[in-house]
């Protein structure tokens, strides 16, 4: 049985009377990062996400929020999930999807990412939603389009949707974050995801442990408001939520670790080491997993314990809840 | 030739520690009288300038300019960078070898002389590469620059990574009493690093190097110039740890020069802000504790030259996420003012501020500029320290725009620079 069966309870027109009533311009006019939230402004987007989901779980997924509205995917980095989670969230509420995927390497031959900008805003679309290989590239873009921008990754920055994605699926798990101790384990230093569920776990009132070796956990980390560990049995103990980040297996090369089999035997999240944690403790990963590299399969597929594949399916609720937001600041605004 | 008398002067004069009254008398471009006090009166047939009480100082001399002649000259060219010293009473420029091809043998040393000599603005002379196309290889002719009149030798920004090659470079430097100029870096920490370590380039998630990636470094090139024996100029120096290392070799009987840009003085990285990409520099802006390790180093006269860094960059080098945009800033135009604001705000003494920008230079190099003394090159500046002005970026004569200081509020106007007893700006 999953936590919220309720879903099927709703009838379809009162989930889309739901949906109308939970709409509320987002707070800016862009969401670059968690920070663009707050205390206030998240509870609302998420009630709102909560609607979308159990509008998605109806066999009829089509609205009517962003009818005549473009959204443009603009991913500078390879993804698969995230583009099409965004995807199939703008049309899902009506709108018109162009996905682009310009290979970096013609981008670095010539044109700069603002000429980009530049040209694919005379298109004149509504929501931009980008992924770039560059800290604070979402950023730039928003100073130089006329529509809002939604930052679906920055180099290691932040990942704004991840984060929001990540409290609505922890909220439906356990009703409130308030108080919840949430381990995010891995290669803190270059994660984005890491950044922005850092940013907006603590908004939200949870206590946030950051795990990993040395290498790649920021010397400052500690200044975040987290404590920090580099012993899995020592960070783990009596946590509620264990966040895994994903390794990229370059890092092998940069001495930052040894081999992905020491990574695994030390960090890497199986049952051995998630007993340590509180009973019921609730595993998570943003994806795509290395599987027996930083998460056992076998921890990883036990619908029990993980909430890895309600993060995908909460991921599309969750960028609709947004794209539908900005979209109702604009409309209110005059856009 | 003609004469000029500049008279009721505050003259500032660091060789020889004189803030007072006074006048300078100039015939045929040098200096052939400096009057302390008041009351001069000009030799006849002479143009008189009266000072009003202004400021009277040596031209400054800034050894660490790029131009993008050759090579690439939209961003800057000779011509743009010596009416952009003028315009900032910067007197002679050093010009940095990283043009394309690089200066790195003597016809090329020759051309930038010859090309700035025909501007008739400011002095031109130019620093020659280290190692042939600053491959940090091949050592370059150095002998043969050095009496083309090459003022020092560097790679620039590439740091020679082979601690054998600057050994053999040093030692065979040190037979022409050459001064070896390199940035200290150390090469695999400092390998894609954007930004100081520390909190802010996490939160930012910036590509960062630690601070002490400068100290391992200079403390590498201090035991080989301990060993060679050969002159050399710590350039860019910019962390508390290396300035105590700096300190230390000092100490020892070294003969070590170091130089700061003017950006380190001024700025930390809390400017780089939300990725402010014009204040993207290398090496990269640093906490604040290291500015004012800087601004205390330049008090102590531990600092022997003050550059500008000019570093000029188009638009489309610099409108780019953070990690991709071009570091530097051009800087001509706002060094005196931006020097002027450790006065007025950081409390330093108007000669410790000037000395490293004239004849602390001028000595490091062998130049008999810099000073306010009889038979010295007339290469002066007249300038109001308490002018406040508002920084243009647009309005500035360099071809690239890409300054730091843009829309800042300043203080110190340069009214009058002469060069060799001519005017060459005036902004009276």
């Amino acid at each position: 049985m999953t936590p919220y069966s309720r879903a099927s309870m709703t009838q379809p027109a009162a989930v889309t009377d739901l949906i109308h009533e939970r709409l509320a311009p987002f707070p800016r006019d862009h969401f670059l990062s968690a920070g663009d939230l707050n205390a206030a402004t998240v509870p609302p987007l998420l009630d709102l996400a909560d609607a979308f989901v159990d509008f998605n779980r109806q066999s009829s997924k089509s609205l009517d929020l962003m009818r005549g509205r473009t959204v443009m995917n603009l991913f500078f980095e390879n993804s698969t999930r995230t583009s099409a989670s965004f995807e199939i969230a703008a049309k899902r509420l009506g709108a018109d999807v162009t996905a682009l995927s310009p290979r970096t390497s013609s981008v670095a031959k010539g044109e700069t990412l603002i000429d980009t900008a530049a040209t694919l805003n005379a298109m004149k679309p509504d929501v931009l939603v980008v992924r770039h290989s560059a800290s604070g590239a979402a950023a730039l873009l928003s100073q130089k389009v006329g529509c809002a921008v939604v930052n679906a990754g920055d180099g290691r920055h932040e990942h704004p949707t991840q984060a929001l994605l990540d409290l609505l699926s922890l909220r439906r798990a356990f009703g409130d974050v308030g108080g919840l101790s949430v381990a995010i384990c891995g290669d803190i230093a270059h994660s984005r995801v890491a950044r922005s569920n850092v940013a907006l776990l603590s908004m939200m009132g949870a206590r946030v442990r950051l795990i990993g070796p040395p290498t790649l956990v920021p010397g400052d980390a500690d200044r975040w408001g987290c404590e920090v560990f580099h012993d899995m049995r020592e960070g783990l103990r009596g946590v509620d939520v264990v966040m895994m980040l994903r390794l990229q297996l370059e890092r092998m090369e940069g001495a930052l670790v040894p081999s992905t089999r020491e990574y695994f035997r030390f960090w890497g999240l199986d049952r051995e080491k998630l007993g340590w944690a509180r009973p019921g403790a609730k595993v998570m990963h943003p994806g795509p997993m290395n599987r027996g590299v930083e998460i056992d399969s076998d921890v990883a597929d036990d619908l029990s314990v993980s909430l890895i594949q309600d993060q995908v399916e909460m991921g599309v609720a969750a960028r609709m809840a947004v794209l539908a937001a900005l979209s109702a600041r604009r409309e209110g605004a005059g856009a | 030739m003609s004469s000029l008398a500049i008279l009721n002067a505050r003259l500032l004069d660091a060789a020889s520690d004189y803030d007072g009254p006074g006048a300078v008398l100039i015939k045929d471009g040098r200096i052939v009288e400096v009057i302390h006090g008041a009351g001069a009166v000009a030799p006849a047939g002479a143009e008189v300038v009266d000072a009003g009480g202004l400021c009277l100082s040596p031209g400054l001399i800034d050894i660490r300019v790029k131009t993008g002649e050759p090579g690439a000259e939209p961003k800057e060219t000779l011509k743009s960078a010596s009416l952009s010293a003028a315009a900032g009473g910067v007197t002679t420029i050093v010009i940095q070898p990283d043009t394309d091809p690089a200066i790195d043998d003597p016809a090329m040393i020759e051309f930038i002389q010859r090309r700035g000599a025909a501007l008739e603005l400011v002095n031109v002379r130019a620093a020659g590469a280290a190692t042939k196309g600053r491959d940090g290889v091949r050592m370059a002719e150095i002998g043969l620059m050095d009496e083309a009149g090459a003022l020092y030798f560097t790679d620039v920004d590439a740091v020679i990574a082979n601690t054998r090659t600057l050994q053999r470079l040093m030692s065979y430097a040190a037979t022409f009493n050459a001064l070896i100029s390199c940035r200290p870096a150390d090469p695999w920490l400092s390998e894609g690093a954007v930004a100081t370590s520390g909190e802010l380039a996490t939160r930012l998630g910036l590509a960062s190097a630690p601070a002490i990636a400068e100290r391992i470094q200079l403390e590498r090139d201090l035991a080989l110039v301990e060993q060679t024996g050969a002159r050399f100029l710590v350039d860019q120096i910019s962390t508390e740890g290396a300035l105590e290392t700096l300190a230390r070799a000092r100490a020892k009987g070294l003969e070590v020069a170091a130089s700061v840009s003017i950006n380190h003085l001024c700025f930390n990285e809390i400017d780089i802000g939300d990725y402010r990409t014009f204040y993207r520099m290398d090496p990269p802006l640093r906490p604040e504790r290291d500015r004012q390790a800087l601004i205390e180093a330049v008090h102590d006269g531990l600092i022997d030259a003050i550059t500008s860094a000019h570093a000029p960059a188009p638009a489309e080098d610099k409108r780019r996420p953070f990690a991709e945009a071009t570091p530097g800033a051009v800087g001509l135009e706002t060094l005196l003012p931006a020097a002027l604001s450790l006065h007025h705000e950081d409390g330093l003494d108007l000669l410790d501020i000037l000395r490293p920008l004239t004849h602390g230079p001028a000595t490091l190099l062998g130049l008999d500029a810099g000073v306010l003394a009889k038979d010295a090159p007339a290469d002066l500046i007249l300038f109001d320290p308490g002018a406040p002005v508002v920084i243009d970026a647009d309005a500035l004569k360099s071809k690239s725009k890409n300054s730091p200081f843009d829309g800042r509020r300043l203080q110190g106007k340069v009214l009058l620079t002469v060069v060799g007893g001519r005017i060459v700006q005036d902004a009276r």
